[in-house]
């Protein structure tokens, strides 16, 4: 047992660093840096960049434009993507309908889909959830009914993260509302977004920003041959990509950029007459945070390891507790940024000022420092951290289904 | 990165676990805890024969050559079982102070004494006003012709009752917090003017109050350098909390496990209590912190070698703090989801916890140490 990197894995760590500090756009790292969401021009710009380099679909297969990078290797260049402001790249494209296509795509749709979504030509966004279909995901109504060679869809979607800025749409259909378990009856289709009859509406979320909208399918025709795998297979596929998810979703890196952030920040900040980063309480909280992102650091890497020896494929019940504790701890230090701004924090002076073009020309001066405009947001937008990507209660279902057995 | 045991650690692994499988069963412990000393002196040969009193010290002295990680495994094993013998007290707390401040002659005397189960040591540092000052001395050593002679009191000494040497320390110079003028001395437990006053500590194992009353030592009593102990006690008190934070992992593990069966078998209002999602729940909280304790026991045994002092410090702290808060988390809740019978003497749970317990409130507890992390966040 050796905790320490290797050389080779220190070496590679260098070799990310200073690639992305030499060719991450300027304003995507001060907008990420202050806490911001990436534009869509900010992930597309640097998904390219990576994808040029070869690097954007580190997680496929290396026959289909992947990598042979070790977990360790994949954990470390995610880290110092985070670590180092840079967005992440698309997970629609990258992590969820790039491995579905190569596990279960016909030799047309690998052809046509692959390269596309690898240097983000087409946007991809995941039709999934509905009204009545959330953590019970199999209970979904949107029907798909066979008409010659097309299925003619209707229905809802709801919680479409960047469908209004989506090119397609993979989505979880009803074919065959008569099946024996709601999970026997479901179809996988890519839907091209610019097809008649569907409708996107968008849903502001807490932060005061559009990330997710409704999508409504009224008689869109799709393709027979824009199904992936076999008709009525659907949850087969929705749940190998639903295990993919899960892998990465700790997003560490991302708390340990915060955490850095909140000390620098915390250095200019006065309380009680004195900078906020020589008040005991503060320093505590800090502390405890680097305490549990040390220890959920070396939990990942055991995960990984595992990962590395088994050949199955499968999900490791045990990426649920990195999922919990990863975004407990990331819903933890957007909260500590937040409050270092304290009452400067919560003007919404964002909404009038259109925030992300600011740098076109605003004389209208921030509201106290510019980063403390940008402080609440993000600390508003993970509290879906702990609901999307199966909600934290269903996760602790899920290591208990796989481990506890109660 | 690395995670893998070798082959020699399975083969150990195996071979600790079987024997306390078929020699530690809860009921026998209740025995062993009833005898004088309070632990089982054929168990402690048993440790012998099987090495596990040699792993941390080189073949040179008879040992098995093992590191932390060997420890680790052993601590871990310990822990399930709630091992009573002075394995901590002997081979990690007083084997450490010998192996980091010893010379040839002492090593070459004392760590083959370890090995074949002959000398128990009882490492004497801590003392009442002390609470977790590492500097905070007040025994003195005083130079008396060509020996010395000590006065004062330790406390809360692992195992001091039954130790044939104490390690003891003391102020040979400087003021009562300073890091510079301590120095170790190896203390004969019948040395006149030493006296021991033996308890149960809450966990059922022992530990001693110890009085100095002009002990008279020879000059090759000192072990290490006059004066300049601190970095030796240093670095044996993290070592203990390495160790002692793998049995903490092991009592959390076996703490975890009862409370699962229990959840099984336990039937209110017609169904097996497990079947209610929110203490599926709480298991499952309790899984993440058993596995996040399991990570940081790790980090402080791959940093009780780390030769940066102040990386080795910081992560032991890290651990301390980490060990300590998760191991509370899951001991507390196994006695909460136990009900009535997780109150009781006669049932392991209660003393997983209170093992824990003792852990969280030695060589700091996670306050403390969250205090020295704070310290350094700038």
């Amino acid at each position: 047992m050796d905790l320490r990197f290797t050389e080779e894995e220190v070496a590679f760590r260098k070799e990310v660093r200073d690639f992305i500090r030499q060719n991450l756009p300027a304003r995507t790292r001060e907008r990420l840096r202050l806490g911001y969401s990436p534009t869509k021009q900010d992930i597309v710009d640097w998904q390219r960049i990576l994808n040029k380099k070869g690097w954007a679909t580190y997680k496929w297969p290396k026959d289909h434009g992947g990598s042979d990078w070790t977990p360790t290797m994949r954990m470390i260049f995610q880290e110092e993507n985070q670590i180092n402001h840079a967005p992440e790249v698309n997970g629609f494209n990258i992590t969820m309908i790039g491995p579905v296509i190569i596990q279960f795509g016909t030799p047309e749709q690998k052809a046509h889909i692959l390269p596309r979504a690898a240097n983000l030509e087409d946007w991809w966004c995941q039709g999934f959830s509905e009204p009545g279909a959330g953590s019970d995901l199999a209970s979904l109504k949107t029907a798909a009914k066979r008409v010659g060679d097309d299925y003619i869809v209707n229905g809802q979607k709801i919680w479409t993260s960047t469908a209004h800025m989506a090119d397609w749409c993979f989505a979880l259909v009803r074919t065959d509302p008569n099946a024996r378990k709601p999970q026997e009856g479901i179809s996988f289709l890519l839907i091209d977004m610019k097809t008649p009859g569907i409708t996107v509406r968008p849903i502001i979320s807490i932060d005061g920003a559009h990330h997710l909208n409704e999508v409504f399918f009224d008689d869109v025709k799709v393709p027979v041959a824009n199904r992936v795998y076999e008709e009525n297979k659907g949850w087969d596929v929705a749940k190998y990509l639903l295990g993919n998810e899960r892998t990465g979703i700790a997003r560490l890196g991302k708390s340990m950029e915060r955490t850095n952030y909140a000390q620098e920040l915390a250095r200019d900040v006065r309380q009680n007459g004195k900078p906020l980063i020589e008040d005991p309480g503060f320093r505590q909280r800090v502390a405890k945070l680097q305490v549990q992102a040390k220890a959920l650091e070396l939990t990942q890497l055991r995960v990984v390891a595992k990962a590395a020896g088994n050949s199955d494929g499968k999900p490791d019940p045990f990426s649920s507790l990195l999922k919990i504790k990863g975004t407990e701890l990331l819903q933890d230090t957007a909260e500590l940024v937040m409050d270092i701004a304290g009452p400067l924090a919560m003007p919404d002076w964002a909404k009038e000022l259109d925030l992300l073009n600011r740098e076109a020309g605003d004389n209208e001066p921030a509201i106290g420092p510019e980063w403390a405009g940008y402080a609440a947001p993000p600390y508003l937008m993970l509290r879906a951290a702990s609901i999307y990507g199966g909600t934290n209660e269903i996760q602790k279902n899920i290591l208990n289904k796989a481990i506890l057995r109660l | 990165m690395d995670f893998e045991l070798t082959e020699d650690q399975r083969l150990l692994n195996d071979s600790v676990s079987r024997l306390l499988a078929d020699r530690y069963a809860f009921d026998a412990r209740r025995g062993y805890m009833k005898a004088a000393q309070g632990w089982s002196q054929e168990l402690w040969d048993k440790y012998a024969e099987l090495g596990l009193l040699g792993l941390p010290f080189s073949e040179d002295y008879g040992g098995f050559g093992g590191g932390a990680v060997d420890v680790m495994m052993v601590m871990e094993a310990f822990g399930r079982s709630l091992v009573l013998e002075p394995y901590l007290a002997t081979v990690v707390l007083g084997g450490s102070a010998i192996k980091y401040a010893g010379d040839e002659v002492q090593k070459g005397e004392l760590l083959p004494r370890i090995v074949d189960g002959s000398l128990k040591l009882g490492w004497a540092h801590g003392e009442q006003q002390a609470r977790y000052d590492l500097t905070d001395v007040l025994t003195t050593a005083t130079k008396d012709g060509s020996g010395w002679t000590l006065e004062g009191a330790k406390s809360v000494v692992f195992h001091g009752d039954s130790a044939d040497t104490l390690i003891v320390s003391a102020r040979t110079s400087g003021d009562r917090m300073d890091e510079a003028g301590l120095t170790l001395f190896l203390v004969p437990a019948n040395t006149p003017g030493v006296a021991r006053r033996g308890y149960a500590m809450r966990d059922g194992t022992r530990a001693a109050e110890i009085s100095l009353s002009s002990v008279k030592l020879g000059a090759d009593s000192v072990l290490g350098t006059v004066g300049e102990a601190y970095s030796v006690i240093e670095r044996v008190t993290q070592a203990g909390i390495a160790a002692m934070a793998a049995e903490s992992v092991g009592a959390c593990e076996a703490a975890h496990a009862m409370t699962l069966d229990y959840l099984r078998t336990r039937v209110q209002f017609g169904r097996p209590i497990g079947t209610n999602q929110v203490l599926q729940h709480k298991a499952a909280d309790m899984l993440i912190e058993l596995e996040q304790a399991r990570s940081m026991a790790m980090l402080a045994a791959m940093m009780v070698d780390e030769e940066n002092p102040a990386e080795r410090a910081r992560n032991i702290s890290m651990a301390k703090v980490g060990v300590g808060q998760s191991g509370r988390f899951v001991t507390q809740n196994a006695v909460q989801l136990h009900g009535g019978i997780g109150m009781t003497e006669e049932y392991a749970v209660g003393h997983y916890f209170r093992r824990v317990m003792v852990f969280e409130h030695m060589w700091g507890d996670s306050a403390y140490h969250l205090g020295l992390l704070a310290d350094q966040v700038a």
